[in-house]
């Protein structure tokens, strides 16, 4: 226990950047993560019920019985529990394409390493490909083909986002098949499956689990970033980055359209990006 | 020297034969990409007759080299939107880009690199702990949500500057510091460490025993000697840079190409889309082959070590 707490002091309670304790951060992390599961429960009202009578109301307003905490958007609809019900798309959104894209990655940057040879090459060569169009274009191009929508979004982060767990997961397999564990380990008779992982895999996580924390940040960036561009997750579905796009066509008459989603993206961004570089000074002590 | 410049150049080549395979393959994840390319409004007949017209109806095999033919030409085929050549459409936009990623460099730079070099030289003080964390909160701020918020400030109450558009200096401001912004963040690190880096090598505690002052120390040796990595980064930042004109522009309504590609997506014009990737591809790669030769050239280890 007493290692456990010291881990954790490291990790979050040392002067973090800006002098705020980066618990902090894990607070609106866990917090963001609670009201994105208990959203039905959390949110004073139906995200989305219209109320024609209250179109852009300010914050702290009534109209018909209906209170707006943080105002009301274009069609009248609660602002506080959509921004409630958003935190369910984005966090979703970018778990599952973590997920996939990291164990998509993972195994074909571990068998890259494992195998060489031919597999090799071609793995490596496919990621320096993928890695060479700009993310959030090639994000583009395989949405406009494919189409919008929920699922089409996780596949197509999914599948830009794999090269950057395949390179990690190659570079880590390299440097640790040859130690003498992995040899014994195939020498007794385990099969490359085996030893992928059972034996390899629980060594290179740790570098991993960086990467898959800074890319969730990036995941949350990207799906706010792709409906916002009408290209995500479609109406009237409730996502940051939609009624962000909603909130700039409002920017002279209803401020706060766009922006408390706006904050709540920042935030969480912000606090997966600092947890990731906590997380990556601790596990690699060299780069502080 | 050759070895090295030969074998970095064919890596990129195949990278770029790579991507316009990749592109042909995203082309027909649907099956046939006929219906990529022709406005919603048209007929079976239509469709029918240009599937005939591309060579669609040919087998793949026969598609494939066609593409990579036309490709290698530099014709990236016609609008059937538009009813323009691609390669047209994309000149007329491209100078809009150039502006804002220019405008963004230069944010970046002129405020990234002061930041990271007052980081590293009081780094002791909490003060520059704070400088820290707004660099980092700049780097995790959507461009999207920083850009209205700058319009709402600076456009809609304060009246400075334009809320969006193109046509004066004035108009290229807000959108180059919303780009800028997050590249801001990637110089300040790397000066930082960079010239923490030089601050602890021998000659700059020589020239402090010498007795030479601080001001000079830093103007004098340790900007200079620092700079390479500065330098070196820009490459990268680049091509993040124009990926991120995508949204920066279209939420200044800046008539770039990442405005260009939002709406081709939203006019299904296809061929305009992909015309946008495959630049945006072509001017990675080069961009990173141009930085990895001339790194090599400044740095002679890493042409005989092989690999950057």
């Amino acid at each position: 226990m007493t290692a456990l707490t010291a881990t954790w002091r490291r990790l979050f309670l040392p002067q973090a950047n800006g002098g705020v304790p980066a618990g902090v951060f894990v607070a609106i992390l866990a917090a963001l993560v609670i009201v994105a599961i208990f959203a039905p429960l959390i949110a004073p009202y139906n995200p989305d019920t219209q109320n024609l009578m209250g179109r852009l109301k300010p914050p702290g307003t009534e109209a018909r019985g209906t209170y707006y905490l943080l105002g009301s958007d274009e069609l009248g609809r609660d602002l506080l529990s959509r921004v409630i019900y958003g935190a369910r798309v984005s966090l979703s959104v970018a778990v599952l394409s973590v997920i996939l894209s990291g164990a998509v990655g993972i195994t074909l940057g571990m068998l890259a390493g494992y195998r060489g040879s031919w597999v090799e090459v071609v793995v490596m060569r496919l990621v320096d490909i993928f890695l060479s169009i700009p993310a959030i274009l090639l994000a583009i191009i395989m949405v406009s083909v494919l189409g919008p929508g929920f699922t089409n979004v996780v596949l197509v982060l999914a599948l830009t986002r794999w090269p950057r767990y395949a390179r990690v997961a190659y570079g880590q397999t390299l440097a640790i098949s040859n130690q003498p564990y992995v040899r014994l380990a195939r020498a007794m008779g385990a099969g490359p499956l085996r030893v992928l992982f059972l034996h390899i895999l629980p060594n290179i996580l740790a570098p991993l689990a960086v990467v898959a924390t800074l890319e969730f940040g990036l995941m949350v960036l990207f799906e706010a970033g792709l409906s916002f561009l009408g290209l995500g997750v479609q109406p009237p579905t409730a996502s940051w980055g939609a009624m962000l796009s909603v909130g700039r066509n409002y920017v002279s008459t209803a401020w706060w359209i766009a922006t408390f989603p706006g904050l709540c993206l920042f935030l969480l961004v912000l606090s997966v990006n600092l947890i990731g570089d906590r997380l990556s000074a601790y596990l690699n002590p060299k780069s502080r | 020297m050759s070895v090295f410049l030969l074998q970095r150049l064919g890596q990129a080549l195949v990278a770029i034969f790579g991507v316009m395979t990749l592109v042909f393959f995203i082309q027909r994840l649907t099956g046939d990409p006929t219906y990529l390319l022709v406005p919603e409004t048209a007929t079976q007949a239509d469709i029918d007759a240009l599937r005939r017209s591309l060579g669609l109806d040919q087998p793949l095999v026969v598609q494939y080299v066609n593409y990579l033919w036309d490709m290698l030409r530099l014709d990236f085929g016609t609008s059937y939107v538009q009813n323009v050549a691609v390669t047209e459409i994309i000149m007329s936009r491209l100078p809009y880009t150039l502006q804002l990623t220019g405008g963004a460099l230069l944010v970046a730079f002129v405020i990234g690199l002061p930041v990271g070099l007052a980081m590293a030289i009081w780094r002791r003080y909490r003060a520059t702990n704070l400088l820290m964390g707004v660099v980092l909160g700049a780097q995790s701020m959507p461009t999207f949500w920083s850009g209205i918020l700058m319009i709402m400030v600076f456009g809609v109450w304060l009246r400075w500057l334009p809320p969006s558009g193109s046509g004066s200096f004035s108009h290229l401001i807000m959108p180059s510091i919303a780009l800028g912004l997050l590249s801001m963040a990637t110089y300040a690190r790397i000066a930082r460490s960079s010239i923490l880096d030089e601050m602890s090598k021998d000659y700059i505690r020589s020239a402090r025993a010498r007795g030479v002052t601080t001001g000079r120390l830093v103007g004098k040796h340790l900007i200079r000697n620092s700079l390479i990595p500065v330098i070196s980064i820009s490459a990268l930042e680049i091509s993040q840079l124009l990926a991120g004109a995508v949204i920066v522009e279209t939420v200044f309504a800046w008539p770039g190409l990442g405005q260009l590609t939002v709406q081709s997506v939203q006019a299904r014009d296809f061929v305009v889309v992909q015309g946008i990737v495959l630049l945006g591809a072509f001017v990675t790669i080069s961009v990173n082959l141009v930085a990895d030769i001339l790194y090599s050239v400044v740095d002679p280890r890493i042409r005989k070590g092989g690999r950057a």
